[in-house]
């Protein structure tokens, strides 16, 4: 019954989904795109950034991206706009914006 | 070799969970259920059985445990009662809808209000419409042998849905009676090794369980578990034909008691039938072409079967052991009557509503029974639809 998750879409018919729904892939979160739910946006704003990475940690949707130890600007497909990062950011290097 | 034993229903079923010997067992206590986790971790203390025993916190934890022991990929099984039942609510249509084969053994209680620890269907029929299969016992005896049923069918690949092992609380629960027991060896075989294809603890082959469907998946979704649910009547039928040349008992998704010629049929579910068909023989002494349509599989509900067995009587009686507060009647009369009429068989049905709480079900109310629905046909005398038996007024 291992199907491929990506054979499966809306026009599916009842018969060739899977039991349960039941999903055989992992992280298929990616595709979800979580930040469409956003009603107000985080800014980064580079120049007053130290790269603590405070923020990193803090994200439940695990929208700010670090590379070679450095955050880059928000994932915005994910980001639900929550602002628990904007209130941890020790230096005001994250600000929030009305709507998406 | 078969072993003749006497055992109340409790320990017929604990005993039949050591023979099978399931990898988990969460499980919270509730009267009138309580022996059957009591005993098995008896069992288990003993060194006769290696489950995992998981003592939770209510039955909400026993259910979501149990699914997620079976997601895992552990064989796994719980047991309540009443309240139980109905604490596990949410969980139990989840335990279907992921298509967990997993069991529960319900021991038939009422639910309140009024606040009672004894025998009706109320708790069973409440959770009539989760997706779970739900097979009801007449005695001990049939306690022990759906539960060494219940696995082979849950498991089954073209059915993997839940299985409900229902017998009544106290009348059969805690009654001594005499049963034969299969020998452990017997029972290790017809149930066999669990071997999921797909489970949780699976590494390389990752899978979700549970996931979030939209709009678009949900109505797709129900109709397949609906198809696996109208499957499982075959497999039902099956592990019962397999059973047999096992054990010798025959079951089927219900029983005919004495129904070949009958012209009037009272249909009853569970420890009562066992009355009913004492009073059956009397009254086919008597010259009475009475028999009793004994309902084993509530779930899937064998609609037009019964259409079938009930079309050449006159008129039949439907017990409900549960009243249903629809106003109209009771959750089986409901099914039954709606399954008369799909399917053309237009004979005269009484719904009468009996044992509520524990109140005893007698051989006399059964004659009375049989009596209202002879006169109905011979002298036109119309009974009262969907009454209360016993009831003071």
């Amino acid at each position: 019954m291992r199907s491929d998750v990506n054979k499966i879409n809306e026009q599916t018919p009842y018969q060739d989904l899977t039991e349960g729904l039941q999903m055989f892939a992992s992280a298929t979160s990616v595709e979800f795109n979580t930040g469409e739910w956003r009603t107000d946006t985080p800014v980064y704003l580079k120049d007053k950034c130290k790269q603590c990475l405070l923020c990193v940690p803090t994200c439940p949707d695990s929208s700010i991206p670090v590379v070679n130890k450095k955050r880059l600007d928000f994932d915005y497909d994910h980001c639900k706009g929550c602002g628990i990062c904007a209130k941890n950011c020790p230096f005001g290097a994250i600000v929030m914006r009305e709507g998406r | 070799m078969a072993r003749k034993d006497r055992m109340s229903g409790n320990e017929a079923t604990a005993y039949a969970i050591r023979q099978v010997n399931p990898d988990v067992m969460p499980a919270f206590p509730i009267t009138p259920s309580t022996e059957i986790p009591q005993m098995v971790s008896n069992y288990i203390a003993n060194g006769q059985m290696d489950t995992e025993f998981i003592p939770v916190e209510s039955e909400h934890s026993s259910m979501s445990a149990t699914i997620g022991a079976q997601a895992a990929g552990a064989r796994s099984l719980t047991a309540t009662s009443s309240a139980g039942l109905a604490l596990m609510w949410e969980e139990l249509l989840l335990a279907a809808s992921n298509r967990m084969p997993c069991v529960l053994t319900l021991v038939n209680r009422t639910l309140s209000g009024p606040i009672n620890i004894n025998c009706d269907h109320t708790d069973g029929m409440g959770a009539r419409d989760t997706g779970w299969i739900q097979i009801y016992a007449e005695n001990n005896q049939e306690a022990y042998d759906n539960f060494i049923m219940a696995y082979p069918i849950a498991e089954n690949k073209e059915v993997r849905l839940p299985v409900m092992v229902c017998q009544d609380g106290f009348i059969t629960s805690h009654a001594v009676e005499n049963i034969e027991l299969l020998e452990d060896e017997q029972v290790k075989n017809f149930v066999g090794e669990y071997e999921p294809e797909e489970y949780l603890l699976n590494p390389g082959k990752p899978i979700a369980v549970g996931p979030y469907a939209i709009s678009n998946y949900v109505m797709e979704a129900r109709k397949a578990q609906e198809m696996a649910l109208e499957k499982s009547k075959e497999v039902i039928l099956q592990v019962a034909a397999d059973f047999e040349k096992m054990a010798g008992r025959h079951y089927g998704l219900f029983e005919e008691y004495r129904c070949e010629d009958a012209d009037y049929i009272m249909m009853i579910m569970g420890s009562a039938a066992g009355t009913a068909k004492e009073a059956v023989d009397a009254l086919r002494e008597q010259g009475k072409k009475v028999g009793i349509l004994k309902l084993r599989v509530f779930r899937p509900f064998p609609a037009k079967e019964i259409a079938m067995a009930l079309k050449n009587c006159k008129a039949a009686a439907i017990m409900d052991r549960c009243e249903s507060y629809n106003t109209n009647g009771g959750p089986l009369a409901s099914e039954v009557n709606a399954a008369l009429f799909r399917n053309k068989v237009m004979i005269e049905t009484v719904n009468y509503v009996y044992g509520l709480g524990g109140r005893d079900f007698t051989v006399n109310h059964v004659f009375d029974v049989f009596n209202e629905l002879e006169q109905l046909i011979e002298n036109g005398i119309e009974p009262e639809q969907y009454q209360y038996i016993g009831l003071r007024k």
